[in-house]
């Protein structure tokens, strides 16, 4: 009975400092990030078009489009497929996916598609492609927009963020970004 | 040299490097001597006197089990009736419904254990104030009894003979405030300043660059992230756990999330040899257990790099790896890596899904759990281990035919007994539950549960066994990852798990603290020659064949059944 005394009241104290006392104290240094603890904003055409670090999708052909999403890019409930590496119909859906790719991007090889592009990321917001799956898709944006490819594929080299420190972790571009950069210059003309 | 792997690499190093002055820290700590922490100590005297509690009162065995055990349960009752209600409590912007009773049975069990297998997702199965006053309250709770038990161990393994194991309130409070608040707010800061949110704003609604209308499932995430990693408990805040941006935006945080949550179970090895006075005896623990890692963690990072042979007969390039279920900022190195820290030690976050992994890499995540001890979760992986050292000198005391010791004290029938029934326990509950599922799932298809047996696969054939057998051998390690796929909300899965759940979270406690105090009260033997000495690498040589032949005997029959026989499939 002692045991139970002392557990309801140790339990109150202990909710108040790890559950009200340590998440505001981390709320208020939040305010001092740069998105204010609100998670960090994107501003295009005068509004704000998405958050900086979540994917969202892009299908029309004058766009690079991120990865596959098993949630069709929806932010308020993330998931991965969770299809299995041998599951049949998990498969056919990539089979599918090269050849949609392939539709849109007339001129570029199978054996050039990487497998990002084909496979749905972990959360299903994947904002980030890798290079080589930026400048397959180069043509298709630089014709639908009528730019040169050489201008496009240098705004893409522009927007190639660099290993962590130089030496960690993969290179990786943020689509809506990269997308962002493009109106731009369209708007600009 | 590939900056995948270098990222690797050096994240391991960094948290050894970390781990072993915190480790010397920790020790100081439970002696009790002055740290940089002592501006705590008024904090721990309010807490003390409110509560009612006499920090320097001695405990035994029995007395320490019962103080852990009704807190414990308090805190199972508290956590089940504010899931149960949720709805109705503040915090609540984006208007989440209630939890059914099965499934706030299973959630507050989950959180309880230290294990976090969440059947629900985050972003709609639970509120603000349920993330915050309850899950991540036993996020700081569940670790600190982890540990507070560990050290139980440690005080009986470092007197010659004691009745005193330590008072559990001391040691769940020092645990609190010492170790797991300062760690977490530095923790947290870091995760805020590179993306993660903190404030309490509820969802956001954004019209796309191309148009499309999306909601943002946002919250207060960044101090529920650091203890959901430095306690090993792993619950998401989000649904993707730390796949999720905002949840772990960049690589910088990826490694740091990584040390966060390996660095107390590494620490806590290290504390032990500074603590009991025996180093040695530490270092040779650490590095059988690094061996153990390594054996886990490489053949695992070579698949993924090397990418799906399936994907490969389509015809496209996968010169990042098998990507599926893996995002792009982290890679198949770092994914990899990351797949084994959580299950080896019984975290359970997830930065990929590991119902897309490799079979192989499947396969080392099961191995991983079923021995949930190299390095293990927050105090309970060097109970664990604990389990296989007292066979070990079982077997080497019966190899050299004399009466096993260890650290002076005799090991008897009646250790021997609770040691076995410690490990015959995951056996029958990961075997018992996958079998239990694999039957419904053939026999019975269409009962009327909320998801029918035939839908609960997401994936056809050997996969979909292990879709089973991951669930179960989870719930069993108290480890909280998941093939995903599983359809888990539903009263079989929430109420036979959380039966494992309490099950593999209590008995592997009481186990090792009730050897302890067991062997602490018998009378001390002084080492002489003819002594098996547990501190040389022999022993820990002996130790992880014991581990292999344990593990082995008792799970190889269900993994062939599973991913061994999706990776012969696949080539």
């Amino acid at each position: 009975m002692k045991n139970f005394l002392i557990s309801i009241k140790l339990t109150l104290v202990l909710v108040v400092i790890c559950s009200l006392v340590f998440p505001a104290l981390i709320s208020m240094v939040g305010k001092l990030t740069p998105g204010g603890g609100k998670g960090e904003t994107v501003v295009a055409h005068g509004r704000v078009v998405g958050y900086e670090k979540i994917g969202q999708k892009f299908t029309a052909d004058k766009y690079f489009w991120g990865r596959p999403s098993a949630v069709d890019y929806n932010a308020a409930g993330s998931a991965g497929s969770n299809k299995g590496p041998s599951n049949p119909d998990y498969l056919k859906t990539v089979q599918d996916r090269i050849d949609s790719f392939l539709v849109h991007n007339p001129g570029v090889k199978k054996e050039d598609i990487p497998a990002e592009m084909v496979t749905a990321s972990g959360s299903g917001l994947d904002p980030d492609l890798s290079p080589e799956s930026a400048y397959i898709q180069v043509k298709r944006v630089a014709e639908t927009r009528g730019m040169t490819a050489d201008k496009v594929k240098a705004l893409v080299d522009e927007h190639i963020e660099k290993p962590l420190l130089g030496i960690l972790g993969p290179s990786k571009i943020n689509v809506l970004k990269l997308n962002v950069a493009l109106d731009e210059i369209g708007s600009r003309r | 040299m590939n900056t995948e792997i270098l990222g690797v690499i050096l994240t391991f190093l960094i948290t050894v490097l970390l781990a072993f002055p915190l480790g010397k820290y920790i020790a100081k700590v439970f002696k009790g001597e002055r740290t940089i922490t002592d501006f705590m100590n008024p904090v721990e005297r309010v807490i003390f006197r409110v509560s009612g509690i006499n920090p320097n009162a001695s405990m035994d065995w029995k007395q320490f089990l019962k103080a852990m055990l009704s807190i414990n349960l308090l805190w199972f009752v508290y956590a089940f009736f504010a899931l149960l209600f949720q709805d109705k409590l503040p915090l609540n912007p984006d208007g989440n419904p209630a939890q059914t009773p099965d499934l706030a049975f299973n959630t507050a069990i989950s959180f309880l254990v230290n294990c976090n297998l969440q059947h629900y997702s985050g972003e709609t199965g639970v509120t603000y104030f349920t993330q915050l006053f309850v899950l991540a309250f036993l996020q700081f709770v569940s670790a600190a009894t982890g540990i507070a038990a560990l050290v139980a161990l440690f005080n009986g393994i470092k007197e010659k003979t004691t009745n005193n194991l330590g008072n559990f309130w001391n040691l769940l409070v020092k645990t609190t405030t010492r170790i797991l608040l300062p760690i977490c707010f530095v923790g947290a800061i870091l995760l805020a300043f590179n993306g993660t949110p903190t404030s309490y704003d509820g969802k956001d609604s954004i019209v796309t660059l191309q148009g499309d209308s999306v909601q943002v499932s946002r919250g207060p995430a960044a101090g529920f992230i650091a203890i959901k990693h430095l306690g090993t408990n792993g619950g998401g805040w989000f649904g993707a756990n730390s796949a999720h941006p905002l949840e772990n935006p960049t690589y910088f945080t990826g490694m740091l999330e990584l040390i966060l949550q390996v660095i107390i179970p590494i620490a806590m090895i290290f504390a032990m040899g500074f603590y009991i006075n025996r180093k040695k005896f530490a270092y040779v623990i650490f590095g059988v257990m690094t061996v153990g890692m390594l054996c886990l963690l490489i053949p695992t990072i070579v698949t993924e790099i090397h990418g799906n042979p399936a994907i490969a007969k389509l015809g496209v390039t996968q010169a990042t790896g098998a990507m599926e279920g893996k995002e792009v900022r982290f890679g198949p190195a770092l994914s990899g890596y990351w797949s084994i820290i959580t299950t080896v030690i019984s975290t359970g976050s997830v930065n990929s899904m590991h119902d897309s992994s490799m079979a192989v890499s499947g396969l080392m995540q099961l191995l991983a759990m079923m021995i949930n001890a190299f390095y293990g979760g927050c105090g309970v992986g060097i109970l664990n281990y604990y389990i296989y050292i007292i066979i070990a000198v079982f077997i080497s005391g019966l190899m050299v035919g004399r009466t096993p010791e260890f650290m002076g004290h005799k090991v008897e029938a009646r250790e021997i007994k609770i040691a076995s029934m410690v490990w015959l326990l995951s056996a029958i509950l990961v075997k018992g539950g996958a079998a239990m599922a694999a039957y419904l799932v053939t026999h019975h298809p269409d009962v009327a549960w909320a998801v029918k047996p035939s839908a609960w696969l997401n994936n056809p054939s050997y996969h979909g066994f292990s879709e089973m057998l991951y669930e179960f051998t989870s719930s069993n390690a108290n480890n909280g990852s998941g093939f995903e796929g599983l359809g888990d909300n539903n009263i079989f899965w929430n109420v036979s798990t959380g039966i494992v759940l309490i099950l593999a979270r209590f008995i592997p406690i009481i186990g090792p603290i009730a050897i302890a105090g067991l062997l602490a009260n018998k009378k001390f033997i002084p080492e002489s020659p003819g002594t098996l000495r547990t501190d040389s690498f022999t022993f820990g040589a002996m130790t992880f064949a014991v581990i292999v032949i344990v593990n082995a005997l008792s799970f190889f029959p269900a993994l062939a059944l599973g991913p061994i026989a999706e990776y012969f499939s696949l080539q």
